[in-house]
């Protein structure tokens, strides 16, 4: 199952809030892609795609040419962009398709999301007694690990800062005002240890890829890049995962850990071989713990390397050169296809201001969800 | 002096899980009911700093304060999401004696009395 897939086009909209459906987003995305890919939506002979809330993608085809080709929708939470892509891939490997679309858009009202307890299997009583609110999840998962390891508030708050001033340097991302690790630790606490500057914001926004095989590739003009490996799992017993009324003793397990390990084994190759990485961070905890369970570090060693600037556009090891969630937002049927669209831009050199120096040559994108979902890529170009 | 906590337990694999499920998560196999012991210690903990949204949250009459929640490690391996009633969010600290209670609403753990605490 080795068979090339390559990056042959790469498009999103801004993310914020935004005038436009989700829809609409959708297909500005997908026109871009195909822009950036140089050939028309005729040419494109399956798609995948989906939103977790605003509208299914199949009915795209309204705007976008009615051709007749197969298009699945997908819908999987945070993972749903991940999900398209494996879809998609899976699609070119089995000779399905040779040129395949994978799209993923939403739009969310402010606030935090309000998730019913029925939907879970939970009891109404999770609902009406105010525990069903995501943030809590974070704030405790990232309590217990400071305990653990010895992380500081601190460090999540330069890794918030980080975030900022990266969007600041990304013409479609939604927060790009920096603000200082003082600013971000003062910004008011919202579920301890996290406070408001240290989380994304749901919002608006749409991802396309346009994926090929080598065959079709070759006969497109553009610079492709290859898509090493992708992996999709679902947790695993003893994972702590948001919304659960108890959670089993001893050792926790990481779907994350699961799902990067696959990506890496496919692809043949080590963390330590990464040059520019996307880790999801919904708040800045999100990403302490990420590069640990993506193999990036060991626990605890986050503490030294986020304060001496490894993660840094210009660091040993990039982290989120696009603001990642934290300053892009998270439209959730999006965010994991933004990841790869980054590091397709940084791989291309495309990067512009927030280009990684030296030619980066691989690159890495992790993806966690609600409940206990994780999609990881290694590209190369 | 307190409701029990109504869980599972695996008789394969032992596993215990709260609330009560006929499956055991880790195998797929029947498990038994069981009354868990409350006593513990916390295991991780936030405060919920804003309102959530209502529906589903329902405020309490005097309307929404700011409320500890966090998981309650207990002796039967399983870490059980609670409501921490305590008076002072500032002296909350990982590793402190709580007992859980179950009740109308989630469980809610208060601190140990001293001397009750096992061993």
């Amino acid at each position: 199952m080795s068979t090339d897939v390559l990056i042959c086009g790469a498009g999103r909209t801004p993310f914020g809030r935004s005038e436009a459906s989700g829809r609409q987003l959708a297909v500005s995305a997908v026109n871009a892609a195909l822009a950036d890919a140089g050939i028309d939506w005729s040419r494109v002979r399956a798609a995948f795609g989906g939103s977790d809330s605003a509208g299914l993608a199949d009915t795209l085809v309204a705007q976008l040419g009615l051709t007749g080709l197969p298009f699945v929708n997908v819908k999987n939470g945070c993972a749903t962009g991940g999900s398209a892509l494996v879809s998609a891939v899976n699609a070119i490997r089995s000779g399905m398709a040779d040129v395949v679309l994978a799209v993923g858009f939403d739009k969310h009202p402010r606030g935090a999301f309000d998730p019913r307890p029925e939907d879970w299997g939970l009891g109404a009583e999770y609902g009406s007694d105010g525990l069903m609110v995501t943030t809590q999840f974070f704030g405790m998962k990232i309590q217990r690990y400071m305990y653990d390891h010895a992380i500081t508030p601190r460090t999540l708050a330069l890794v918030a800062e980080k975030a900022y001033r990266n969007g600041g340097l990304t013409p479609e991302a939604w927060r790009r005002k920096p603000l200082s690790a003082d600013e971000i630790l003062d910004s008011g606490m919202v579920s301890d240890p996290l406070t408001r500057y240290m989380f994304c914001s749901p919002g608006a926004g749409a991802v396309a890829l346009v994926l090929c095989s080598p065959e079709a590739a070759r006969t497109l003009d553009g610079t492709p890049v290859t898509l090493r490996s992708v992996a999709v799992r679902t947790r695993r017993f003893g994972s702590f995962e948001v919304f659960s009324p108890s959670i089993p003793g001893g050792e926790l397990t990481s779907v994350s850990r699961d799902a990067s390990a696959a990506a890496f084994e496919e692809a043949g190759i080590g963390p330590g071989d990464i040059d520019v990485c996307q880790l999801q961070d919904t708040e800045s905890g999100a990403e302490v713990m990420h590069m640990a369970e993506c193999g990036f570090c060991e626990d605890g060693e986050q503490e030294r390397l986020v304060a001496s600037g490894a993660t840094e556009i210009g660091g040993t090891l990039p982290v989120n050169t696009d603001g990642g969630c934290i300053a892009n937002g998270e439209p959730i049927g999006a965010s994991g296809l933004r990841q790869v669209h980054e590091i397709v831009q940084q791989l291309r050199g495309r990067a512009g201001e927030r280009q990684v120096p030296g030619r980066p040559r691989v690159g890495f994108t992790h993806v966690y969800g609600a409940p206990g979902v994780s999609a990881c890529t290694v590209l190369s170009r | 002096m307190t409701d029990g906590l109504q869980g599972a337990r695996c008789s394969d694999c032992s596993v215990t899980v709260y609330p009560a499920d006929d499956a055991c998560p880790r195998c797929g196999g029947p498990a038994d009911r069981a009354v868990l012991r409350g006593t513990g210690t916390l295991w991780t903990w936030t405060v919920q700093r804003y309102a959530p949204k209502s529906p589903p949250y329902q405020p309490p009459p005097g309307g929404f304060e700011p409320f500890a929640v966090g998981y309650v490690e207990l002796a039967d391996d399983v870490r059980v999401a609670a409501v921490l009633d305590l008076d002072d969010h500032d002296d909350i600290r990982i590793g402190m004696p709580l007992t859980v209670t179950a009740g109308h609403g989630v469980p809610r753990a208060r601190p140990t009395p001293p001397g009750e605490e096992r061993a």
